[in-house]
Formats: C-alpha cells, structure tokens, sequence
C-alpha cells in the first residue's frame, strides 16, 4: 500500500520478510514494509514491539535473523558501507562523548562522515537548532533536552537522504520539541529527504508521518495514514488508535479484526 | 580523483577522525597525561634503585648495568601497547558511542587502525616520560641498546596491539564485567618472557611454553645485546613470525566479537 501523501513513488526502504530471532523470542517476525521517497513514516507499538530491534536491522548494527533491506537501491546486508554515509539516526539509547564539547563531538562526526567544509555546516546546524551557546560545553554536562538537540544536530550533519529517528522529541519540553518538529519539516521540505520514526508521541505521529505501520509482538499489525487509521478506529487521536492496536482491543465495530488486521491493509 | 583514491582518502579522515576524538580527550586532562607516564616511571625507579643495590656485588649487573632498567622499559612498550588499544575501545563503550560508530560508515579494520595509532601515541607519552627520567636521574638511555632496539620495539608493540585487540573482543563479547582483563592480560606472559631472567632458569614444560610467546625472544635478545654484545637476528625472525600469527589471531577474535555483538544486538546498548 502506497501512503498517503506519497511526493514521489521510489521505494527507498525496501523491508521483506524481516525476522529477528533473540534465543527463544521472536522480536521481529516476519514483517515487510515500504517507505518512499520524501515522505515520513512512523514506525508505532508498545514496549517490546519491535521498532529499535526493526531500526537496528535497518541501519546495519544488527544483523537479521532472515529477510532482506534494501535502502537507496544498496542491500544493506552487503552492501551497508555504500549506504552508511547517505543515512543518519539518532536515538536516546546511545550517546555522544561525554567529556568532549559539542563542537568538538560535531568536528568528529563530520570528520566520520566526511562532510565538506564542516566548520560552515556545524555553524549552519548551531543556529537551526540553537546550539549556540551549547558548543563549548562538554557533552556530558548538558541536559537531557540539550543533548537531544546536539544528537540530532549529530544525525544531520552529512544531509542525509535517509534519516531514522528513535523517539527523536523524548526529553524536549513542548515548545523545543515543536522546534525541532518544525525544523525536521522544513529539512524535508528542503531536501526530499524520507524519514523513519519510532515515536509514543502521537501527537507528533499525526503531524508528520504520511504513513503509520503499527507493530505488535513483532509483526505488522496495522498500517495507514493517521487519517486513515483515525477513520478505521472511529476515533478522534491516534493515542486511543495507539491503545485499540496495543491492547488488542476487538475493533470489528469499525471494520479491522481482533488481531487488528483488515482486509488490504496490511502490506 | 579516482574511487580508489577516495576511499583511501575517506579512511584516512574517518581514521584522523577517531585519532581526534581521542586526542581531545587525553590533551584536556593533565591528570590523564600523568597517570600515563607515572606508572612506567615509578617502575623504572624501583629497578634502577636495585640495580644500584646489587651492582657492587653482581658481576653481570657491573658488566650491564642497565639490564634491569632496559628490561623494565621494554617491558612497559608491551603493557602500554596493549592498554592503548584496549583502553580507545573500553572508552567508546564508557560513553556509550559505540552505537553511533558502528552506523556511521567507520569500518571494523579503520577502527582498528585507530585504536593502534593511539595505542602508540598513549605509549610513546607513558614509556618517553620514564625514559627521560631513566636519563636524568641515572644517565640510563634506552637508546644505548642501539639499532636493535628498533627490532625489540617493533616486536613489543605487535604483540601488545594483538593482546589489546583480543582483549578488546573479550570486553565486547562479555561486556564491561571482562574490563579488568585489560591490566592483567598481558602478566600472563610476564613469566614465561624473561624479562628479569633468562628462559633457562624455567622448568622445562615452562620453556616450553616460552617457547611459543614472542616476548621471551625479545628479552633473550636484549641480554644478547648488553651482556655479549651481539644482536641475534635468529631471535628477531623468530618472534616476527610469532607475532604474525598473535596479531592475525588477535584481529580475527576482534572482528568475530564485532560480528557477534551485531548480531546480538550489543553494539547499541554496551555502555556503564
């Protein structure tokens, strides 16, 4: 299924019968997904459902138990080098050098990234995301809302095409974490760039993502566009869309199974 | 340029990149820095003040006195090689970057270069310091082994990057519990190398073992060069081959615990 809002129809994430196996657990089981080119995706479930596990395999750092990923046209699973240096993320689950200021933490990844003149883009990212007056203090010193800042001024530093994000507005107050909303758009707008996000925030899910795929227990339980899921859940907020999926609550009133599959929706 | 030319040159940045990362750390902490040369010269002190106390009675230590403060400095070359590479590693894991590296498009034999070029400069700062105090204080110079010392380097350096790396692929496989293997690894060896004595004073099953250890050749060699005056280059080509196969082993333990670790999805969540 295509999403909703789709500026172009290039598959720049192409996920086929993904499995992860952890021991006896299951925490991927079988899921395959498209995300195409310029639009965000949201990549949604409870605790244990799958999305870091899914984003890990995406970006390399985990390898698949079977299944294939195809990112830019590149398999990852071959070819991740290739890919690496177009893609960034960010997460909350890994962190920066502590004892190295910001600036400094930004020389390096730009370094390892190889972006040119980097002393302009570091400049250009301090004053999109007001980090300013954050350079020159150690990494380690900084706030949980300040280090997600300087994190996603990390995963933007080489532009890249592709961008993963792990619950990239956790730990922002409201108003920065609109700014940081506001300036992912405007990124987008600008570059064409796809997104993948992994968010509990679904206010921020309805504001951004073209297409939302909903895990449960590592399978793809659901999937649409907010609007598309609103409609299908008879409800107002994709928070009780969220619970209905979660809780496995028996939605057959709106038309999806008690497993929460609907005919055609799921890819 | 051509493609070839820009990967060698995009791994040389992301090599300087990882050098720059660490280099930031050791140069805005003097209490790293010291920490670094103390130990190695605080050593050397207590050797060379033995070798003042024994010398009037010993002939072989009035025939080279500076056997025991060459030994303890080459020594330290090897225990320093191996801390440097161990140590680049256990910090990428203390401040929880690990995940960041390994998706940004740092390969695993990049990395390694990185973690053996400041091996050699954390060694260099932590070894040069004792080596200067050697000089000032008891007019000892390391450099008073001459060319074969080059050999003695290069031998010690290899063998502590191969500990370091294996090391480094323990601590990845079983986590920051392992951590204190890194100081005490490399004192497996330390019977068996000869470094205050010669192989032949070991039981046989042991000069067995020593046989198979790259530093007993090194620190056999030593004794050749201040007691007889010679450099057995037989000793050289044979802890060279020793080496190559340690450092072989070492780099591929290393990149299994790196293939292990992304499989088991420890690469993002290793950290305190």
């Amino acid at each position: 299924m295509l999403p909703a809002s789709a500026p172009h129809l290039s598959a720049v994430i192409e996920v086929r019968d993904l499995h992860k196996k952890f021991k006896q657990v299951d925490a991927v089981n079988g899921i395959s997904f498209d995300v195409h080119r310029g639009t965000t995706t949201a990549l949604l479930g409870g605790n244990g459902a799958g999305k870091t596990t899914t984003l890990s395999m995406l970006l390399g750092i985990l390898t698949p138990s079977t299944g294939s990923i195809r990112i830019l046209g590149e398999d990852m699973l071959r070819h991740r080098y290739r890919v690496l240096p177009r893609i960034n993320f960010t997460s909350p689950y890994v962190d920066l050098p502590k004892r190295l200021t910001v600036a400094e933490n930004l020389r390096v990844y730009a370094r390892l990234y190889g972006v040119l003149r980097p002393r302009e883009r570091i400049g250009e990212l301090s004053l999109d995301l007001d980090l300013g007056e954050l350079l020159n203090r150690p990494y380690g010193n900084l706030s949980a809302g300040q280090r997600t800042r300087v994190s996603l001024g990390k995963a933007l530093l080489n532009r890249p095409e592709v961008l993963l994000l792990d619950e990239p507005t956790a730990s922002l107050d409201p108003d920065v974490g609109d700014r940081m909303r506001t300036l992912l758009e405007q990124y987008q707008k600008r570059s064409g760039c796809t997104m993948l996000l992994a968010s509990h925030n679904m206010g921020e899910v309805e504001r951004m993502c073209n297409d939302v795929i909903m895990l449960r227990a590592g399978i793809v339980v659901d999937r649409g566009s907010p609007q598309a899921l609103l409609a299908r859940y008879g409800r107002e907020n994709m928070d009780d869309v969220f619970l209905d999926i979660a809780r496995e609550r028996n939605t057959a009133d709106h038309g999806v199974s008690a497993d929460g599959h609907a005919e055609g929706i799921v890819s | 340029m051509s493609a070839a030319g820009m990967a060698v040159g995009g791994s040389a940045n992301r090599i300087r990149a990882l050098i720059e990362r660490h280099a930031y750390l050791l140069l805005k902490s003097w209490p790293r820095l010291v920490s670094m040369a103390y130990y190695p010269t605080v050593t050397m002190i207590m050797w060379a003040f033995v070798t003042v106390y024994l010398r009037p009675t010993s002939n072989f230590l009035a025939d080279a006195p500076g056997l025991f403060i060459g030994a303890v400095l080459l020594w330290d070359i090897l225990f320093r090689g191996q801390l440097g590479v161990s140590l680049t590693f256990f910090e990428e894991m203390y401040s929880r970057n690990l995940g960041n590296l390994f998706v940004s498009p740092l390969r695993a034999w990049e990395l390694i270069v990185g973690q053996l070029v400041m091996s050699m400069l954390r060694m260099l700062i932590g070894v040069g310091a004792a080596c200067g105090f050697a000089w000032l204080l008891f007019r000892y110079s390391i450099f008073s082994l001459g060319f074969p010392l080059v050999a003695f380097f290069v031998n010690l350096i290899i063998c502590g990057w191969a500990i370091g790396l294996a090391v480094s692929g323990l601590v990845l496989r079983w986590g920051l519990g392992a951590e204190e293997l890194a100081w005490a690894a490399v004192f497996l060896l330390a019977p068996v190398s000869g470094v205050y004595y010669p192989i032949r004073v070991l039981p046989d099953w042991l000069q067995i073992i020593a046989h198979g250890v790259p530093t007993s050749y090194v620190f056999e060699g030593m004794r050749a060069v201040l007691l007889e005056h010679t450099f057995r280059g037989d000793l050289f080509v044979e802890a060279m081959a020793i080496n190559g196969i340690y450092m072989a082993a070492g780099i591929v333990f290393y990149l299994l615990a790196i293939g292990y670790a992304r499989k088991h999805g420890m690469l993002m969540q290793m950290g305190e």
